[in-house]
């Protein structure tokens, strides 16, 4: 056991001093492998960074956030007879948001198209919203530009209030600020109490600032109207009265009196148009739509076989394109270090080949005292190996100090990453152990007396 | 006693289509403790047979004992123990490794050792070796600080390291000065009478298998004669 390991050392040693005697042009020799795993290393740490900055604007963008809709089944109110299959209601979204881990946040929204007026101009949004404060969390939209957003208390009384997306802001105010102001939706007016931050287009390349949002309850029994007999009280009335209006058999018309009857107002009845959900991240959004399926089949009671009152729609496809392209990236950064290290190789082979030769004589000593092939065979091999190592070593210090410099001087992101020094230092044995092969075979296959003869 | 005998060596090389016989018949016996020259022209064979004597080369037939052991079908890997155990080399030329210490080149041949000796047992060898061929005061000088006769002194110290049983110097003197020849044929001699040493002087100088005690001339791959030293002074 002693034997071998001294006998490394021994070689390894003399590997060294091998090196030390041409320092020189060990240093040049190896410059390839130095660029070749800097280049690795710089490229995996911005390559992370960007991919970590990518994440972050996907996110952004929405591709953590989920959509419930309403089914097929129960859409259009017709299953208001069966009285077994409800639509989404305001509480589903509450339960989502309190019941599932996964879930970040969760609001009902209520959507209307319809024109907004101030004064004399008029403009048409593309998204009018009613909702809950945790809108503006599920969008992470951050803080307003300027004011207050509504409050829980403004969606429990449908406050006259509404915030405005900054497309909106410059079609109906241009530079006057619109906070305070009055805009008139289907003549119910508004009171603007803040302005969204900009947000740009999204995945889809439609205008998000292009939004007015308001509590859902304003929306939906002030502005929307339709069904809505009296403002105050409407979330029992309307669905009730529609309910006992359609009701088409003796059963279900049974089960809908019950809420006229009893005293609690059975608020899921005040159907929704969606939940916006946000998952807490981008990974978890399989898992929380597998949450929120288990929830609301408990939630609207639906056995299992039967089909689903609503559906849950993600950015999936969104966020795949956008990871195969940042696969795509990764793959061809490391397809060129890849190819520098070949290089890098190369070179390394190039210079132990000419080693070899200068070294015939040192070969044939070496051979002269007792050397067997084996033996010169491992010493060219471990020098060339160390020679990468080393090359290795210092090519991630200088790719470390390249991604600093790209941080520190032009800002990108980058990050360290461990797998990138892994795979170097293992590339860089494998580099000298590759190329360094053929030299070292080919010195252990000479002839010591013609060998000692060379000049 | 017999250290070395050989029976009807032969060894041709091929040079393309025409066979070249360099040894025809070689037969010699070497005693322990002889300080041998082995002589002639060049192109008479004599560093074939240095070379199949010290293990570098192999003999197409003919037999070889080397302590009375047969060593003529050896691997290339016995061969290269029994260089290193029982063979000490010195070169024309010193072939010593450049920009390594006096000392480094001394302990080069024990990386190849097959017993292990430790590095402190190492270096005290090579240190007393190198006092003993008068060069205690340059053990950390490299190749390059030292004269012709001192490298040479150096190789001598380093064929040494492993107590060979016999030396071979293939023209030793070849590229010294007559002073530092003088010195170093002292010094084949001394090894050889007061280490009893064996030592095998390849040499077509006259002058120096003069320092031997016995001749052994060759001549178109056959030994002509072996003669007493006295008897070769005559001829010459």
């Amino acid at each position: 056991m002693v034997f071998p390991m001294r006998s490394f050392y021994r070689t390894l040693r003399m590997a060294f001093h091998a090196l030390r005697r041409n320092v020189m042009r060990s240093a040049l020799t190896t410059l390839g492998i130095v660029i070749g795993v800097s280049a690795v290393i710089a490229m995996m740490e911005i390559g992370q960074g960007s991919a970590s900055a990518v994440k972050r604007i996907v996110s952004n963008m929405g591709a953590n956030s989920l959509m419930v809709q309403p089914g097929a089944a129960s859409s259009g109110g017709v299953t208001f007879g069966s009285g077994s299959v409800l639509t989404l209601t305001p509480e589903d979204a509450e339960a989502i948001d309190r019941e599932c881990p996964a879930v970040h946040s969760a609001a009902p929204v209520v959507r209307a198209r319809t024109q907004v007026v101030y004064g004399n101009r008029n403009w048409t949004p593309l998204y009018l919203y009613g909702t809950t404060p945790a809108f503006l969390t599920v969008r992470d939209w951050g803080d307003l530009e300027e004011g207050e957003p509504f409050t829980d208390r403004d969606v429990r009384n449908a406050a006259k209030v509404c915030l405005l997306g900054q497309t909106i802001v410059r079609e109906l105010f241009g530079d006057e600020s619109p906070i305070g102001r009055e805009v008139r939706v289907q003549n119910v007016p508004l009171k603007v109490i803040g302005v969204l931050k900009r947000k740009g287009a999204n995945l889809m390349g439609y205008d998000e600032d292009d939004m007015l949002v308001a509590p859902w309850t304003t929306i939906k029994y002030r502005v929307s109207g339709s069904g809505v007999t009296t403002v105050s009280n409407a979330a029992l009335a309307a669905p009730a009265q529609g309910t006992l209006g359609f009701a088409g058999t003796p059963a279900s018309a049974d089960q809908s009196a019950v809420p006229l009857s009893s005293t609690a107002p059975p608020v899921r009845f005040a159907n929704i148009d969606r939940i916006m959900v946000r998952a807490q991240s981008v990974e978890a959004v399989p898992e929380a739509i597998r949450q929120i399926t288990e929830l609301l089949h408990e939630r609207h009671r639906i056995k299992p076989g039967e089909p689903d009152d609503f559906n849950i729609r993600d950015m999936a496809e969104s966020t795949k394109a956008l990871a195969q392209t940042a696969r795509l990236m990764t793959g061809l950064l490391l397809f060129v270090a890849l190819i520098s290290l070949i290089v890098g190789g190369v070179g390394i082979m190039n210079i132990m080949l000419v080693s070899v030769t200068e070294r015939t004589r040192e070969i044939g000593l070496r051979m002269a005292v007792g050397a067997r092939g084996r033996d010169i065979l491992w010493q060219f091999l471990v020098e060339s190996v160390v020679l990468c190592v080393l090359g290795g070593a210092a090519g991630i210090a200088l790719g470390r100090l390249c991604s600093y410099l790209v941080w520190r001087l032009l800002r990108w992101p980058t990050e360290p990453s461990l797998p990138a020094i892994i795979a170097a230092v293992s590339v860089s044995v494998a580099v000298g152990i590759i190329f360094g092969y053929y030299p070292a075979w080919k010195a252990s296959r000479l002839d010591p007396i013609q060998a000692l003869r060379y000049e | 006693m017999e250290l070395i005998r050989l029976e009807n060596i032969y060894k041709t090389y091929r040079l393309g289509e025409v066979d070249l016989p360099v040894l025809r018949g070689v037969s010699l016996t070497i005693n322990r403790g002889e300080l041998v020259a082995l002589m002639g022209a060049s192109g008479s064979g004599k560093t074939t047979l240095m070379n199949i004597l010290g293990f570098l080369d192999r003999p197409d037939s003919g037999r070889y004992w080397l302590e009375g052991e047969d060593v003529s079908r050896l691997s290339p890997d016995q061969r290269a123990v029994l260089r290193n155990q029982k063979i000490g080399f010195v070169f024309q030329n010193f072939n010593l490794l450049p920009r390594t210490t006096a000392l480094e080149n001394v302990l080069m041949p024990l990386a190849y050792s097959p017993e292990a000796i430790s590095e402190r047992e190492g270096r005290q060898r090579a240190r007393r070796l190198l006092e003993r061929v008068g060069l205690g005061d340059r053990l950390h000088h490299e190749p390059s600080q030292l004269s012709g006769g001192q490298q040479q002194r150096v190789a001598i110290a380093r064929a040494l390291i492993n107590n060979p049983s016999i030396l071979f110097a293939d023209e030793p003197t070849g590229n010294l000065d007559s002073h530092s020849s003088a010195e170093i044929l002292r010094l084949f001699e001394e090894l050889s009478e007061r280490d009893g040493l064996t030592v095998v002087l390849v040499t077509h100088d006259a002058g120096v298998a003069g320092h031997a005690r016995r001749v052994i001339r060759m001549r178109d791959g056959r030994i002509e004669e072996s003669a007493a030293v006295s008897a070769a002074c005559g001829l010459v």
